[in-house]
């Protein structure tokens, strides 16, 4: 479902060019939960804004669905990037619209007439549980409910991909767990491929079946997630597993319970 | 207190109500228009062209650095041009609209850029026009902003209105000038100070009622 290759990425500074993603080769498979996890400022941002082209690479290919990303422009990348939703850690709603605005901002972009963006938007409001929200401003909602409009949002067109940068960064372990459990209720009823970046070994372990450890711009592991568990390999993934045991030792039953 | 004053005041105020209307209308639009393409036009806007940023940027601050009683009469010509006179009210709209557009653009701008760019980043995301991210995401999201900014521009279009009094556009600016300061009238004088006090109060509420309620709608407090 997505190809990546090659992928280089670097920004204009003050300082001169920050290198920020390097030689960068990914395959993520149709209906897969793929994670992506890496320290602060490995690039796990750079390269997901790069997959729906919010981030121009300078060389290299990325291909969504088959459609070459990186050589699009004007209408036809809209087009493809009504192909892969979005969801963000700040959920980045639009705080002059209601929900039901929200969710059907993605609709009328694409062209949906009245009734048939009604319907969708009663339709997806109701599988993401917020069927009693429609007239409610975001600012009134919490962060877990939040999340869940921006979920709504990234799929009311139905995509193929969907993409999550932190999207649950922002929340406590409860609603964190719920909101995985909708992203995984999501992959299997619409067989949804998502990619997941999060810097949680906790979230990873839930939902991913494959993931990469990103360091300094570049893959430095790809694979398994229980290979990443039990034969850590890059240093990044060996800290994590370190850091997830040390706490979930420290208080082992309280996290059991979240991860049951 | 004489006779002549209730309607010399009178229509000194209808007077600086039909500039002030009118000059903030015509400002509105073009700083609109300037403030709106400033923001996209950055590099790293929703249409960037860094070029025509510079310039426009560089104009407004041109246009901005010159005291408005001189840019004033730097105007006169082309209201003579557009209106057919130099003198009189419907000139002075002339000149304080194009007086006052870049100050508008500039305030436009400002609340503009007040929008988080996640929220046009999610846009983005979503496939939509650079139109439609104007419209229906930039515009909107700011709109508490930009009527608390619109508000603070129209009073100082009142301002100017009674600054351009001076040079003969009517209204209660030159009222003051004519009576109260060349003829020794202080009744004129006070009336016509209460009277510009009083615009600016209602604008001020207005204004503010307006932010505050759409401020209401949007988080049901403040
Ligand atoms: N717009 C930018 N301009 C310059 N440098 C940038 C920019 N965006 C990111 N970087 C740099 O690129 C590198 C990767 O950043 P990125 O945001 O992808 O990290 P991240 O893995 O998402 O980190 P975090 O977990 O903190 O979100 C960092 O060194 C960062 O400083
Ligand atoms: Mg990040």
């Amino acid at each position: 479902m997505i190809v990546v290759r090659e992928l280089n990425k670097s920004y204009a500074t003050r300082d001169g060019k920050v290198s920020a993603l390097q030689d960068i080769n990914l395959s993520i498979k149709k209906g897969e939960i793929f994670g992506i996890i890496g320290a602060s400022g490995a690039g796990k941002s750079t390269l997901i804004r790069c997959l729906n082209r919010l981030e121009q690479p300078d060389s290299g290919s990325v291909e969504v669905a088959g459609t070459n990303i990186t050589e699009l422009k004007g209408k036809e990348l809209r087009l493809a990037r009504r192909r892969i939703g979005m969801i963000f850690q700040q959920f980045n709603l639009l705080e002059a619209k209601t929900v039901y605005g929200n969710v059907a901002f993605p609709l009328r972009v694409a062209g949906f007439s009245k009734q048939e963006t009604r319907e969708r938007v009663h339709d997806i409001l109701e599988l993401v549980g917020l069927s009693d929200k429609l007239n409610v401003y975001p600012s009134q909602l919490s962060g877990g409910q939040k999340q869940r409009v921006g979920i709504a949002r990234a799929l009311a067109v139905e995509p193929d991909v969907l993409l999550s940068d932190e999207a649950t960064s922002a929340l406590d372990p409860q609603t964190t767990y719920s909101i995985l459990e909708l992203l995984q209720d999501i992959n299997r009823k619409l067989n949804l491929t998502i990619v997941l970046i999060t810097h949680e070994m906790d979230v990873l372990r839930h939902i991913c079946v494959n993931a990469a450890v990103i360091e300094g711009g570049r893959i430095v592991e790809n694979g398994p997630v229980e290979q990443l568990f039990y034969r850590p390999e890059s240093e990044t993934a060996k800290q994590f597993v370190n850091i997830f045991n040390y706490y979930k030792d420290a208080n082992g039953a309280e996290k059991a319970a979240i991860l049951r | 207190m004489k006779e002549d004053m209730v309607e010399l005041l009178w229509d000194g105020l209808l007077q600086t109500l039909y500039m002030v209307a009118w000059s903030s209308v015509f400002a509105l639009i073009l700083g609109a228009l300037l403030g709106i393409t400033l923001v996209v036009t950055e590099k790293g806007g929703v249409l960037p062209v860094p070029r025509l940023n510079r310039v426009i940027s560089t104009a407004i601050n041109g246009v901005r650095s010159i005291p408005f009683i001189i840019l004033i009469v730097l105007l006169l010509p082309l209201a003579r041009l557009i209106v057919g006179t130099s003198l009189g009210p419907t000139a002075a709209i002339v000149s304080l609209s194009i007086g006052a557009a870049p100050f508008l653009g500039r305030i436009i701008e400002s609340a503009l850029r007040e929008v988080e760019p996640g929220k046009i980043e999610a846009a983005k995301s979503v496939g939509a026009h650079p139109l439609t991210i104007i419209t229906q995401v930039i515009v909107p999201e700011a709109l508490p902003a930009l009527v608390r900014g619109v508000t603070i521009a129209v009073i100082s279009i009142t301002e100017f209105t009674a600054v351009a009094g001076a040079i003969g556009a009517g209204g209660l600016g030159s009222l003051a000038i004519r009576f109260g300061y060349q003829r020794f009238r202080t009744d004129i004088l006070l009336g016509t100070v209460l009277l510009i006090i009083l615009i600016v109060q209602i604008l001020q509420w207005s204004g503010d009622y307006i932010a505050r309620s759409i401020d209401r709608k949007r988080y049901k407090s403040g």
